[in-house]
């Protein structure tokens, strides 16, 4: 495990709770990751939140959908001076392979998880 | 009729109104009426990179939404038109009388001085003013967030 980079999930409802909750579970790592909800929130208000989860330091803010209030904030949020990058379609997958690996940049981080999470999608 | 929805959402284009009334109602294209938006230009790419394949996206400024609207309800394309606050739409169908016959509330949400009418919905006195002075001018105000929640009339907000 490597410490490092933080990471911003970014859900509607309770899905992003969720999902910090089942790494925590898995890895037993519980200072990785921050959610934040857009329940309740207006656009300005959920980047509000969005920028106190990612705070000062260099990140990598996960968010679900591609097209949404959460995808918009984060946007949004991200044209300010942070050091971040911002990958959508968050899963469980994704969310694990980066908590272990946090010594790199955004850009190097956020295409790990892009790549665990594809990888991480099978059928029969 | 082009125009399948008219809203009022502060979170303007985001996954209820893409998704869960786009599905719904057909949605090919998305008027978002808001004068803040029209003055970003970054903030207009940031919307059209997020839609999906095959949805349109117009900006307009109250002005020329008002001039617009026609064009837009003669658009052989089923559309959604937004607005991210109460006194905007109310404006849009002044200017519109004939056009705006229904309004949908989709999400207005915590402000200081606004009160929980609805888990979604937050308005000012002055707001819900406005709302009833758009239905006594025979607009139908309804509130309803996604397409399979009940329909809340304008009593169920005083």
């Amino acid at each position: 495990m490597s410490e490092g980079l933080r990471g911003v999930v970014v859900c509607h409802a309770g899905l992003a709770a969720a999902l910090v909750e089942a790494v925590n579970q898995i890895t037993g790592i519980a200072d990785a990751l921050v959610s934040v909800s857009n329940e309740g929130c207006d656009r300005n208000s959920l980047r509000d939140r969005i920028a106190e989860a990612i705070g000062p330091d260099p990140a990598v803010v996960f968010v679900d959908l591609p097209t949404g209030s959460c995808m918009m904030a984060a946007l949004r949020e991200l044209r300010e001076a942070h050091e971040a990058s911002i990958v959508t379609g968050v899963n469980l997958p994704m969310l694990l392979e980066f908590v272990f690996h946090r010594d790199s940049t955004p850009e190097e981080a956020a295409a790990r998880a892009r790549t665990a999470a594809t990888e991480a999608i099978r059928g029969s | 009729m082009a125009v399948a929805l008219y809203r009022i959402d502060d979170r303007l284009i985001h996954g209820q109104v893409v998704i869960g009334w786009g599905q719904f109602l057909g949605v090919r294209l998305l008027v978002l009426v808001d004068d803040g938006v029209m003055a970003e230009e970054w903030e207009q790419d940031l919307y059209r990179a997020a839609l999906p394949p095959g949805m349109d996206v117009v900006f307009a400024g109250i002005e020329d939404a008002g001039k617009e609207l026609p064009a837009w309800e003669a658009d052989p394309r089923r559309a959604v038109v937004l607005t991210g606050d109460v006194s905007t739409m109310a404006e849009l169908a002044r200017r519109n009388p004939t056009l705006v016959k229904e309004v949908n509330l989709g999400g207005i949400h915590h402000r200081r001085g606004r009160t929980k009418r609805l888990p979604y919905m937050y308005l000012t006195e002055d707001e819900l003013s406005q709302l009833q002075a758009l239905q006594s001018s025979g607009v139908r105000v309804m509130a309803q967030d996604v397409p399979s929640a009940a329909p809340k009339d304008l009593k169920a907000l005083s």
